[in-house]
Parts: structure tokens; sequence; C-alpha cells
């Protein structure tokens, strides 16, 4: 099959005109080095609609006020806006309750609030937690800090060549000792999925509470918390179509009871005398200071976006466009994909044998394309899979099979020129 | 190839990345040190024989990273074997000038040599620690100071 007719074929597949959707995307119509931008850095950060931009420009318009003090009109409205925002992220992924939903500025702080709050409330001397290989440096420093801290073992599970967890070596790693799990649910370097179900699974079994880091799922699986049954999630507003400085933390509400809070300051209390302080009720426990009142504005209003595309067809959108790019890119000379796990989110890691990442990026840049290179925050992983570095080509909701057409006509002049 | 990125991948430094000259290991080195990007996950290694009247009688890098950092410790190793310590870090000082654009249009960076295809350089604020990664680890060597040289 010619490639122009195999593009027709899969095109044919799509389930909303990628087209529109690019029209809701000002940034996409800008120009790189004289070159249409093709953008292809999504796990890194996602662009943001007109619908969020405009809904965070509203707040700073027309309602600019602090929240959870005021008496005075602008004070109601932005609560008013800034909680059901709350109450978007809470349906979104179906907890329980809002006082189960914290803002934080993304999920590194998230998992340090747990690690720091929960951690240190529980963690003892010689107990264990696990993580994987393929963790986010956020994902693994947090842990580690704690576990020098309190004298603690960092225990990491394997993965294999494709670049998936081994599960059978988890069930072997997990036991008495082990007093917390926390793992990616979607990789940012390999985009393998993790059976993270199973895992959540697994560990309760034994009472073991499990953080799943979801930074990079949530714009492409549907989560269910409720339904996953785990302990805490973390994600970031800015990998969701949303702006970059606001994150949320997931917790069970009988956890988050029992944790003391991350932060001392205002809207975190109750009452304060010089003597001791009340905290104040979920979730505000653990959101002390004013928060990012118009990042929370455009994550819900991100959050409204996506719904209306529908996640569904935006996973079913990428998982074509990855499988597009994997086969284009699989008769370069040299080129090994890092990651090819059965289960995968819109992540294209790749090494060239002759080509170093960083003049990857470079001529791609005078393409238009922007990748990413570099070891992506995972220094473990890349030594696992013998490499210093890889190029990441990531897939978002907007992308078109003509961008990826660019991308691999890039990788093949790169060839050209130091082959 | 546009016109700033054929100043940037030079002829020169395609080359160097092709066939690195010294890429090998000096046993008993007189100085060492290692150099570290940890935004890009460069690293080198540099070795040097130092006699006794200050002279580089040998030079040589290990290490891995992209082709502006390979061609740079490349044509640095070519360029000090035989100069004294002296000589060498007033090279690093242009060096460190022309591709931090200190030096500008000025005529002295014809003393440079081949090391002028640095020049474009300037032009990527992003890829300037990829060409000094290798004389900052260099100079570290020669005051062997063992702490890893780390640039970002």
């Amino acid at each position: 099959m010619d490639m122009k007719a195999d593009t027709a074929v899969i095109e044919n597949k799509f389930l909303y005109d990628v087209k529109k959707i690019r029209n809701d995307f000002p940034i996409l119509n800008i120009m790189v080095h004289d070159k249409p931008l093709v953008y292809l850095d999504n796990a890194a950060t996602t662009q943001k609609p007109q619908y969020v931009i405009d809904k965070t420009n509203n707040y700073y318009e027309k309602m600019n006020a602090n929240i959870h003090r005021g008496v005075h009109a602008l004070s109601q409205e932005a609560t008013e806006e800034f909680e059901s925002a709350r109450i978007i992220v809470k349906n979104f992924i179906n907890a329980l309750g809002k006082n189960e939903i914290i803002f934080t500025r993304g999920t590194t702080e998230s998992i340090n609030l747990v690690a720091s709050s929960y951690g240190r409330k529980n963690i003892k001397e010689g107990d264990e937690i696990i993580i994987s290989t393929m963790e986010h440096h956020s994902n693994i420093v947090p842990w580690q800090m704690l576990c020098t801290e309190k004298k603690a073992k960092l225990r990491v599970v394997p993965i294999n060549d494709e670049g998936e967890v081994i599960f059978e070596e988890f069930e072997k790693m997990i036991n008495e000792k082990t007093k917390f799990v926390s793992v990616v649910y979607a990789s940012n370097s390999l985009g393998t999925v993790n059976p993270v179900k199973k895992i959540i699974d697994l560990a309760h079994q034994r009472n073991i509470p499990v953080l799943i880091d979801a930074a990079q799922a949530v714009n492409h699986l549907k989560i269910d918390v409720q339904q996953l049954d785990c302990d805490f999630l973390a994600f970031s507003g800015h990998k969701l179509y949303g702006p970059t400085g606001i994150g949320i933390l997931y917790g069970k509400v009988n956890h988050l009871e029992a944790m003391p809070p991350y932060q001392g300051g205002g809207d975190m209390i109750s009452k304060v005398t010089f003597e001791e302080t009340t905290y104040n009720e979920l979730p505000h426990k653990f959101e002390a200071g004013t928060p990012d009142i118009a990042g929370a504005i455009g994550l819900g209003a991100a959050i409204e976006y996506i719904e209306k595309i529908g996640l569904e067809n935006i996973a079913h959108h990428e998982n074509l466009l990855l499988e597009y790019a994997t086969n284009a890119v699989s008769d370069l000379k040299g080129l090994r994909i890092i990651g090819t796990a059965k289960n995968k989110i819109g992540v294209l890691s790749f090494h060239f044998e002759k080509v170093h990442p960083h003049d990857v990026g470079t001529f791609l840049d005078f393409e238009g394309v922007a990748i990413r290179t570099g070891h992506h925050c995972t220094q473990p992983l890349m030594k696992r899979f013998g490499v210093p570095a890889t190029s990441r080509a990531s897939f978002g909701m907007y992308n078109s099979m003509e961008e990826i057409d660019v991308l691999v006509k890039g990788l093949k002049k790169i060839l050209e020129v130091f082959g | 190839m546009d016109q700033e990125l054929r100043e940037l991948y030079q002829q020169v430094i395609l080359d160097h990345n092709k066939s690195p000259r010294n890429f090998r290991l000096i046993e008993h080195p007189t100085n060492f040190a290692e150099g570290y990007n940890p935004l890009c996950g460069d690293n080198i290694n540099i070795f040097l024989n130092v006699n006794e009247a200050g002279i580089i009688d040998d030079i040589s890098f290990q290490g891995s990273g992209c082709a502006i950092s390979k061609a740079s410790a490349s044509l640095m190793t070519s360029m000090l074997k035989g100069k004294t310590v002296t000589e060498a870090e007033k090279i690093f000082e242009k060096f460190h000038e022309l591709v931090t654009d200190k030096l500008g249009d000025n005529p002295e960076i014809d003393d440079l040599g081949k090391l002028a295809v640095f020049a474009g350089v300037r032009e990527f604020p992003a890829r300037v620690k990829c060409a000094s990664l290798a004389w900052h680890t260099m100079i570290n060597a020669l005051h062997n100071k063992n702490e890893k040289v780390v640039t970002e």
C-alpha cells in the first residue's frame, strides 16, 4: 500500500475533524523558523484552546478577587468559580466528594504533599516503599528524601526490554515491610500504560496504600478513582490542555482526614491563637495561602473542553497517530524505538545509532518541529535502556498525519547530513 | 540546509563528530576530570599527561555527547597537544569568549584557527553548554579538581 492510500485509510478512522479542533488552538497557527509549527511535545506540556485562555482572562478581567474571605460580590463570584472548578475535577475522575480534591501546583507538589504528610507520619525505620524503574524524577526523589529521613528502603520494580513493569517481580517484592506503593500510570518517556488496577488490588490485599502518578494518563485514559480504588492520584493541569502552575491531588477522605497539614498559613486554618491552631476542614486543610485561582478556573475549563470532544475520541485519535508514526519511522536507518509496550499512550521515544538526540532536536526545530530531546527527567530509565537520552515525539488531540510526515521528512534529512 | 543551521553544523564539526580525534583512554594520566551536563546527559572524561616543564604531552577524551560536544572535545584535544598549561588556559578563555559572544566581530577570532567553526554556536544559546563542556572539564583536570564539572 502506498503512503497516500495508507494515510487515507487511517484518516477515515478519525472520529473528529482535526482541522476543526486545530482552529480552537491559536498557537498552532504560528511559524517557527519560517515553517508552520508542528508541535509534538505534548508529553512536556499541551497547548491551550481559546476556551481555556478566555476563561482564564475572564477571571482577571471580570472577577479578580481573593477567595473564601471577602463578603463583596467579586470575592463571592471568584470563590464560586474556583469551587465549581473543583466539582468539575471531582466529576471528571469520579471522586466520592469534592473534599477529596486538593488543588496543588502540579503533579510534583501533589506527590511531595503525600510523601511529606502521609509519609512522615506513617513511614518508620526499616519500612519499604515500592516504585518502578520508569518513574519520573518527581516520583523518585520525594520518596528517596523520605526514606533517607526515616531510614526506610526504596525498592524499584524492574521492567522488561519492551518497557513494561514485570508484574511477577512486583509480587515478589511486596512483603510485610512494604508500607507504600507509588507508581506511574503512563510513562512520559516510554508511553507504557501500567496495569495499575492489578498493582492496586495486590497492594490492597496487604492493606498497603497506593499513589498513582497520572500526569501522562489523565489526558488519554478515562480515570475513575472509585473503580481504580487508588488511595491517591496526582496530575497536572498543563498536560490536560489547561494552565501551568495548577495540579490536583486526589486522596481518599479517610487518609486525608488522618494526615497532618502539608503547609501552614491562611485558608488552611479555622482558628488561630498564639498557643494553638485548629485546622480547617478538607480540602482547605491542604490549601494554605492564596491558590492559583485563575489556574484552577482554567483547569476546569480545560476539562469541559476535553469532555466536549470526548476523552475516548481523543485517545482513539492519538492511538492512530502513534500507530502511523511508529510504522513511518521503523525503516529509518539505525533508529531504535525505546518503549515498545503493547499498551501505550501517544509517545514515541527513539534513538539513532549515529545521531545524538540534541542534534536531532536542533535540526527538527529548523523544520518547525518541536520535540523533546534529553533524559525526560527519567535518568534511571535511560540507564536501563543504555542510552544517554532519547528523542521523543508525543501526540495530542490536535496533531495530524501531515505533521507526522513533516517529522519523518525531517528525520530523513538528518540522516543524510550525519549518514 | 538553513544558513544558520549550516553555520552551526559546519563540515569540520560533522567530520570530527564522525571520526573524533584522541578518542581514547590514557592509562595513569597526570590529570583527569569528569564533565557532565545533567540537562542532556552528556558526559565527557578528559585525560592529560603534563610533563615537568608544564607542557601537555598527551591529551584525550572519552564519553558520549552530541555532535557539537564531541567535535569540540576532538578539536580541543588536537589543538592543545604540545601546548603549555598557561597557553591552554589562554586558549580556553578565548574559546569561552567566542561561544558566549563576547568577542563579537573581533579579529582575534583568527587566532583560534579551526576553533572558529564554533562561532555559530552563539546563535543557539541552548547549545553553548555542549560546546564548552569539554573545555571546562579540561580546565578542571589541569587544576586537578576532583569534583565533577557540571554545566547546565
